[in-house]
């Protein structure tokens, strides 16, 4: 890949996108030779809590063969003590090879990127972008319905759910057609309106999914959370309209698949999990072989 | 005697700016961008809403001992994209040039999102993207259309 850096989605061209999910799907048929990363030592800068997504870039670095350093939680560390986020990263950039971000802060790893010379990756900046989590939703989208002819559904919260915001621009790369479902309050922001109007993408918004559930391939359903409602009747009221049962998905494309960044609450009942509909388990496993490869192509990719 | 100069000379200056065709009732604005609320002290004059032949109705702001920076200037042509700016040393003007519109503005507008990263206690300036109809954060993304002098920083 050209980039030194994996900041946001729209980084990311067909060509990076195909790249790094080829090299998954490799990695994922045939573990790669350890021996390469013995030496590389991947930062883990977690500034709010998400043991998932860290774990899975420690799992990830390790089954490379190499290893990482952990900043720990912001309560134990010197960020603490006011420590400005330059600063940290300037000091873990010479404890690591590669620096992986997660900030509470809109433009953090970017403002990063500027005073570090080792690679960084964004793990997710506030309500920003989370790049790598998009090239696994593409990776599952790929492996089980593919690029061609794609017709998807993003529904739940799309005003503050970065991942849909990654996602939403990386599949202007390949033609899909998108149909966002929320309620009106929590609609696609301005900014990313913007991009997907600028590009030109096949896009409609809804706000129900009623319309267009037959014709999808993929339903993305994220989570509404109760902290964006003045009042709990509101929240209820709404989540009860975004909620998806196996009864629902009666009316589906039978190859319809059912995506989640994870964690849900309710807006996917358990009685999905047990159809043919449900990979929001497998999709989050694909972290796994996503991140091993996209690791493998910024730390080693030259001597490939 | 051409209108220009009849109104420079009404209220002349020995040393500053004279930013010219503003357009009508937009003085205000330019002045927020400087950053000037008479507090410090600096002589100021506007001329609102003079006729024009130009802009049809346009307004002049001279300020006493402020010259203007390039960032200034940048963020100015947001609102004022037939301003013409005139640096006066003297008594005379040394310096006319027209606002031309750029492609970034750093520093003069601070990021409305409270979450951004520029808003925090961090080493970075704010930097915008020029759009056609507004600015977006090079940083969170944000765009700002409307008001866009609400967004002045001010230190
Ligand atoms: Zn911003």
């Amino acid at each position: 890949m050209r980039h030194d850096h994996l900041i946001s989605a729209k980084q990311l061209s067909r060509a990076d996108i195909d790249t790094v999910l080829d090299r998954a799907a490799d990695i994922a048929r045939s573990p790669p030779d350890v021996n390469q990363y013995a030496d590389t030592i991947l930062g883990l800068l977690f500034f709010e809590p998400s043991t998932r997504t860290k774990m899975s870039f420690d799992s990830a670095m390790k089954r490379l063969g190499g290893t990482t350093v952990d900043m720990g939680t912001v309560e134990s560390s010197s960020v603490k003590k006011g420590e400005s986020l330059a600063d940290t990263v300037r000091v873990i950039e010479g404890y690591a090879d590669a620096l992986v971000l997660r900030h509470p802060s809109e433009g953090a790893a970017k403002m990063a990127s500027e005073f570090v010379d080792v690679p960084i990756i964004n793990a997710g900046d506030g309500a920003g972008q989370h790049p790598t989590q998009t090239l696994l939703d593409l990776y599952t989208i790929r492996e089980n319905v593919g690029f061609d002819d794609l017709s998807i559904g993003i529904m739940g919260d799309l005003k503050y759910g970065r991942t849909v915001h990654s996602l939403s621009h990386a599949l202007t790369n390949v033609d899909a057609r998108q149909h966002f479902i929320s309620p009106e309050s929590l609609r696609l922001p301005r900014s990313v309106r913007y991009d997907l109007h600028e590009i030109g993408a096949n896009v409609r918004e809804h706000t129900g999914l009623d319309d267009v559930l037959s014709t999808l391939d993929v339903l993305y359903v994220t989570r509404i959370q109760r902290e964006r409602f003045p009042d709990e009747n509101e929240y209820r009221q709404v989540a009860g309209q975004y909620r998806i049962t196996a009864e629902l998905l009666a009316d589906a494309n039978d190859d319809l698949i059912v995506m989640h960044p994870l964690p849900r609450v309710d807006e996917i009942a358990p009685d999905v999990d047990e159809t043919e509909h449900a990979q929001y388990f497998q999709q989050a496993h694909n972290g796994i072989p996503v991140r091993m490869a996209l690791l493998d192509l910024m730390l080693g990719g030259e001597t490939q | 005697m051409s209108e220009n100069d009849r109104e420079l000379r009404v209220s002349k200056i020995r040393n500053g700016t004279v930013i010219d065709h503003v357009p009508g009732g937009q003085a205000l604005k330019v002045l927020a961008i400087l950053g000037i609320d008479g507090s410090g002290g600096e002589a100021v004059s506007i001329g609102m809403n003079v006729p024009s032949e130009k802009l049809g109705r346009k307004d002049i702001v001279k300020v006493e001992s402020h010259e203007l920076s390039q960032n200034e200037v940048d963020v100015i042509s947001l609102i004022a994209p037939e301003a013409s700016i005139n640096i006066i040393r003297d008594f005379d003007v040394v310096e006319k040039s027209r606002v031309i519109r750029p492609d970034l503005v750093t520093e003069v507008i601070a990021c409305p999102n409270r979450n951004c990263i520029t808003t925090r206690n961090e080493p970075v300036d704010s930097e915008f993207d020029v759009l056609e109809d507004g600015v977006r954060c090079v940083y969170c993304d944000t765009i700002v259309r409307e008001d866009l002098t609400d967004h002045i920083a001010t230190d």
